[in-house]
């Protein structure tokens, strides 16, 4: 039944290691990953020291070319134990990765007028997307937030990827000094945004959902829900979603999404 | 395949847990489901929505777990889960829970009808039997009962496991009525009464709870000498799978670790059958 869309399990290697604010840039080689990544995908790593529960990353980038192959790129934010092991990685160790897995981001057939919104290490996998969007004659639009500068992803190269990229912190160390909920109306506005894709907190996936939902734009939003095990095997990650018949149900992050219809999350239950 | 010409062959000797393979389709891409016994998560009459989140939290070598029997209910499985899972070749254990003896009752008569179930497993250990509404049975006889109404209404040559939870005290007393109450075999090594951070009952799984079913299976052997036991909890390689094969058990489960790493079960299984033919 394997097929070539399935994800793989893999040894793979840390290749190179860099801070970035109080992120952790990790480079891996992951042998066949990146050739089946999308844009919205994430990766599940095994963290060792009788930790059982797996950490899952957005991948970030996915580079072609290289003595290694293609590798991947994932944001490390060191909060627990975890991922304070992952940051600590040194160049050359071992780690044990599955991917690429989850429901991707649905693209445009048209050449429509996109707003990505990412917050915090949210903003990973936008950077891939805006690339596809662009190869496909979208007209991209950046948002990129978090509380302080220290957790604002990579805004230079934001500049690079998007017509217009806004910048949104929480104490207005950079950029508009706020958040998401507050700004995107008028992003939404100035753009005239047909699809809006977001990835970061639930509150504030909440937020754009709702504001593209009053505007008529198509919205898809990437969960950061807990995933035990990020492949589909626990029923650990349930999400309530509003299906066409109006009956709430339960899914599973992982395989279901983590990206998902914005319109289609039972916000208020999901809590 | 057919079931029935399957079921005179032996377990395992590696088996996936119950609620550690997802639907089959998500272990499909990191293990050959084809004659692989797998045991689905339990499946009740009505659809179950489950406990609410975080449902899984990590403790030292272990995980608790508070999912709550989340499953789409007995037709929905039958219509969109089996079918995926016959068709890959898995020998196909479905795991049911009940409220009453009655519901057990129909839980077999309506699985001994459906094409391609390989045989039933009977969840006798819920971490939270009661507040999830399921039959009480906490005393030996309960469990026995139990056993007794689904093997009335289940094929005679389709095996009926009986998963026990890995209680010291009650374990060897808990086989004995199973297996009289006509089990084809019990699995020994179940989640470990726990709580969530937060309060809520919950199972611990994993190696922590390994010398917790160790023991549990010593035991049983000692008293009922060679019964037909599946030994579970904590495995996460072959020599781990042979602990419990070296105490008596005929085949091993695996659960917790294919949440860490998915190629678990591929991986003890191809060891166990290198250690075979060496
Ligand atoms: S994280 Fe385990 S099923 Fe989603």
């Amino acid at each position: 039944m394997a097929d070539e869309r399935d994800p793989l399990h893999v040894a793979g290697e840390v290749l190179a290691t860099r801070k970035a604010g109080a992120y952790r840039l990790l480079t891996i080689a992951a042998p066949g990953i990146p050739q089946r990544f999308r844009a919205g995908n994430f990766v599940a790593v095994s963290v060792q020291g009788g930790r059982l529960a797996r950490r899952s990353l957005w991948i970030h980038r996915v580079k072609e070319a290289g003595a290694f192959g293609p590798t991947l790129d994932v944001v490390v934010h060191p909060t627990g134990p975890g991922t304070t092991w992952l940051a600590g990685l040194p160049v050359g160790a071992a780690i044990e990765v599955t991917g690429p897995l989850g429901r991707p981001f649905a693209l445009p057939r048209e050449p429509v007028a996109c707003v990505l919104v990412g917050e915090g290490h949210g903003a990973a996998p936008m950077f891939p997307l805006a690339e596809r969007l662009r190869e496909r004659g979208c007209a991209v639009s950046l948002v990129v937030s978090a509380p302080d500068e220290s957790r604002l992803l990579s805004a230079l190269e934001a500049r690079r990827s998007a017509r217009s990229v806004t910048v949104i912190t929480g104490d207005g160390s950079v950029g508009v000094r706020g958040d998401v909920a507050g700004e995107i109306h008028g992003v939404l506005e100035r753009t005239d945004a047909d699809v809006v894709y977001a990835a970061g907190s639930h509150a504030t996936l909440r937020a754009v959902a709702a504001a593209a939902e009053q505007r008529g734009a198509w919205s898809q939003v990437g969960l950061e829900t807990p995933l035990p095990c990020g492949t589909g095997l626990c029923h650990g990650c349930p999400v309530p979603v509003i299906s066409e018949d109006g009956v709430s149900r339960l899914v599973r992050a992982c395989v279901d999404g983590p990206v998902v219809r914005g319109d289609r999350v039972d916000w208020e239950a999901l809590a | 395949m057919s079931a029935s010409t399957d079921a005179g062959r032996g377990f395992g000797p590696v088996m996936v847990a119950s609620g550690c393979g997802g639907t089959g389709r998500e272990l499909a891409a990191f293990a050959d489901l084809a004659g692989l016994d797998f045991v689905t998560r339990s499946i009740t009459l009505d659809p179950r929505r489950g406990g609410p989140s975080p449902r899984i939290a990590e403790t030292p070598s272990g995980l608790v777990n508070a999912v709550g029997l989340d499953n789409p209910g007995l037709e929905h499985f039958l219509a969109t889960e089996l079918p995926l899972l016959v068709r890959a070749g898995a020998r196909v254990f479905v795991s049911v829970a009940g409220a009453t003896l009655g519901e057990y009752a129909d839980l077999a008569r309506r699985l001994s009808r459906a094409p391609g179930v390989g045989g039933l497993e009977v969840n006798l250990g819920a971490p939270d039997q009661v507040g999830q509404g399921l039959f009480e049975v906490r005393e030996p006889f309960h469990a026995a009962s139990v056993v007794a109404a689904v093997r009335r209404e289940f094929p005679a040559d389709l095996p009926v496991l009986a998963k026990l939870r890995p209680d010291l005290t009650r374990v060897v007393e808990g086989a004995r009525g199973v297996l009289d109450a006509g089990a084809t075999a019990v699995v020994i090594g179940n989640a470990v009464p726990a709580s969530m951070p937060d309060g809520r009952p919950a199972g611990l799984t994993g190696p922590a709870i390994m010398p917790v079913a160790l023991r549990c299976l010593a035991e049983v052997t000692a008293e009922l000498g060679p019964v037909p036991l599946i030994g579970a909890g904590g495995i996460t390689d072959a020599a781990d799978a042979r602990r419990f094969l070296d105490l008596g058990a005929m085949a091993v489960q695996i659960g917790t670790a294919l949440l860490h790493d998915p190629t678990t079960v591929t991986r003890v299984r191809a060891a166990l059958t290198r250690e075979e033919t060496r």
